[in-house]
């Protein structure tokens, strides 16, 4: 197979900020690849970078095999984008807005018509092609966004928190289409993402990404076997007895944030009455134990520290979030 | 071009569905003509300028109109910035010359078409025409005051975050253009001190071009008018080309 995004050493500052700090990867053709992080971790930068709107500090990448830097122009026919904040002229309608897309990449009108009529077709909106895009759903809007990124038949798609901000039932089926884009299509996918469930669900290989750096990249599933096994929460109201309590071979790392204990544990069911004994016998107060199986979002919280919601919280984002809404 | 006609389509397209827009900026110079035009006609007596004021007033809202509605199509792209179409642009395999190119077109058509409502309009009011090349000599002046100062919104545009300074520009920019320009008054009026400011204006050869054109008199000599505004709107063109190829979204 060959590669379809080289990135090496990759860095972008703002002032003394390091928004993208030495990444590196390579995403092979026809796969789905996802950037997992929390706001601010780097991954729209990064995105912005691949797709020529950034220039890079430092640092080089090839989409499609042409330069980011070198052959913009080349980069920019190769790739669709669909980005975080909409980017579709309101007053114009579905359909107008698939042919001026259609017209700046220069695609002849017979087949600029016919793909539109098609990729309508695929993200269910043929019906409402004439009606003009301020009467649409939030949903509905990330769907035409979507066909029009494919409309120039891209190598590479970009889907920046493609399903930021949508109901659930709305989500469930945009990630239909994705994946039946990357089986039929072959497109080569990269999507940003802060939802662990969507990461899972879609990519062959995610990189986690957190204060510009991957810190680790594999598949959803080696991924969780890393973190080792099933997880088991303790609800507890003095959480900070329970690592001392459990100390025996089997039990892994035990995480503590908020008044949970996430414990992990290889084939927790066998283990479970063992672990109950201890914290009884030591005297723990238990609230309630749950086991499952691990996520995406126990790997984020085993190889940075922190829960994915915590960091969201904390006071930077929510500034970023704020400056984000203002520039809006 | 095609990649500019298809800008320009875009441009027609919104322009055509904002009817709201398209009589809002007709509005406004129609109130001059009604409220000054006929308030002042039997009062003012303009020496040496042959008509009455009205005549004399028209070629001055007709720039006017092209004006306002030129500089509001350049700063929209600020709409786009904040609304993120112009992301849409900017990623696509296209020039930043040919975007910026392309919004001047269908901004400076816009124009065009504004002011040519008012013309006809103007008609009805008392307009006599001097002769068919006259109004395409004012068609002409027209449609470079579309150009220049569509190129200036854009120019303006792509150094301002959002719209909150619009307002700024309009009061200590766009309407001291427009009021220095001689549309309301000839320039000959004025105080002695004054007089020279009005010729850096570059407005005041565009009034006076379409003037000329539908009046067949003017203070300033066609030809003078023609190569300042044609200048101006180099200038402003290549101004306005090289802030947008900076603009960051």
């Amino acid at each position: 197979m060959t590669e379809a995004i080289r990135v090496e050493g990759l860095t972008k500052r703002f002032g003394e900020l390091v928004a993208v700090d030495d990444v590196s990867f390579e995403i092979d053709q026809g796969e789905v690849f996802g950037l997992l992080g929390p706001n601010g971790a780097g991954k729209t930068t990064t995105i912005s970078m691949l797709a020529t709107l950034l220039r890079p500090t430092s640092g080089s990448a090839t989409v499609d095999g042409r330069d980011i830097e070198r052959d913009q122009d080349g980069v920019r026919h190769s790739i669709g984008i669909v980005f975080q904040d909409q980017s579709l002229d309101e007053e114009l309608t579905a359909a107008e807005n698939m042919d001026l897309h259609g017209r700046l990449y220069r695609i002849p009108s017979e087949t600029r018509r016919t793909r539109t009529a098609e990729l309508l077709d695929l993200v269910g909106l043929s019906e409402r092609k004439d009606d003009v895009v301020k009467t649409f759903s939030g949903g509905m809007r990330r769907r035409l966004e979507i066909a029009r990124g494919l409309l120039h038949h891209p190598a590479v798609l970009f889907l920046d928190e493609p399903t930021l901000g949508l109901d659930p039932q709305t989500r469930n089926l945009l990630w239909e289409y994705i994946a039946n884009l990357a089986r039929e299509k072959g497109i080569t996918i990269i999507l940003t993402t802060h939802y662990m469930e969507e990461a899972d669900r879609l990519c062959n290989r995610v990189a986690i990404i957190d204060h510009g750096r991957i810190i680790a990249l594999d598949t959803p599933e080696r991924l969780k076997d890393r973190v080792g096994g099933d997880v088991v929460i303790v609800r507890s109201s003095s959480p900070e007895l329970i690592a001392p309590a459990l100390d025996e071979p089997w039990i892994g790392r035990v995480e503590i944030h908020g008044g949970e204990a996430t414990i992990s544990v290889q084939q927790a069911e066998k283990h479970l009455s063992a672990i109950v004994t201890r914290l009884v016998e030591r005297q723990v107060p238990v609230e309630s134990i749950a086991i499952r199986k691990p996520t995406l979002e126990d790997v984020f919280l085993y190889f940075t520290g922190k829960a994915i919601r915590e960091e969201e919280a904390s006071g930077t984002d929510q500034m970023r979030m704020f400056m984000r809404a203002r520039r809006r | 071009m095609d990649i500019v006609y298809a800008l320009w389509l875009r441009n027609m397209k919104r322009y055509l569905r904002s009817k709201s827009r398209i009589v809002g900026s007709i509005a406004m110079p129609l109130f001059f003509l009604a409220f000054l035009g006929f308030g002042l006609n039997s009062v003012v007596q303009l020496p040496g300028m042959g008509g009455n004021y009205i005549q004399f007033l028209i070629p001055g809202m007709v720039a006017m109109s092209v004006l306002f509605t030129s500089v509001f199509s350049g700063v929209q792209i600020i709409w786009d910035k904040q609304f993120g179409f112009l992301k849409e642009t900017l990623v696509a395999p296209i020039s930043r010359l040919e975007i910026m190119v392309g919004q001047t077109v269908g901004g400076a058509t816009t124009a065009f078409i504004q002011g040519f409502i008012i013309l006809v309009i103007s008609l009805l009011v008392g307009l006599q025409i001097s002769s068919i090349s006259g109004f395409l000599i004012a068609f002409g002046f027209m449609a470079l005051i579309g150009v220049a100062f569509t190129a200036f919104g854009i120019a303006i545009a792509s150094k301002m975050e959002d719209m909150t300074g619009f307002q700024l520009i309009m009061n200590f920019v766009v309407f001291p253009i427009f009021g220095l320009s001689g549309a309301l008054f000839p320039i000959s009026s004025l105080p002695s001190w004054i007089a020279p400011i009005t010729l850096l204006d570059p407005l005041t050869y565009g009034v006076e071009g379409i003037r000329y054109g539908l009046t067949g008199v003017s203070q300033v000599n066609p030809i003078v008018s023609l190569l300042v505004l044609g200048g101006f709107t180099v200038a402003t063109t290549v101004v306005g080309a090289y802030l947008f190829r900076k603009i960051q979204v």
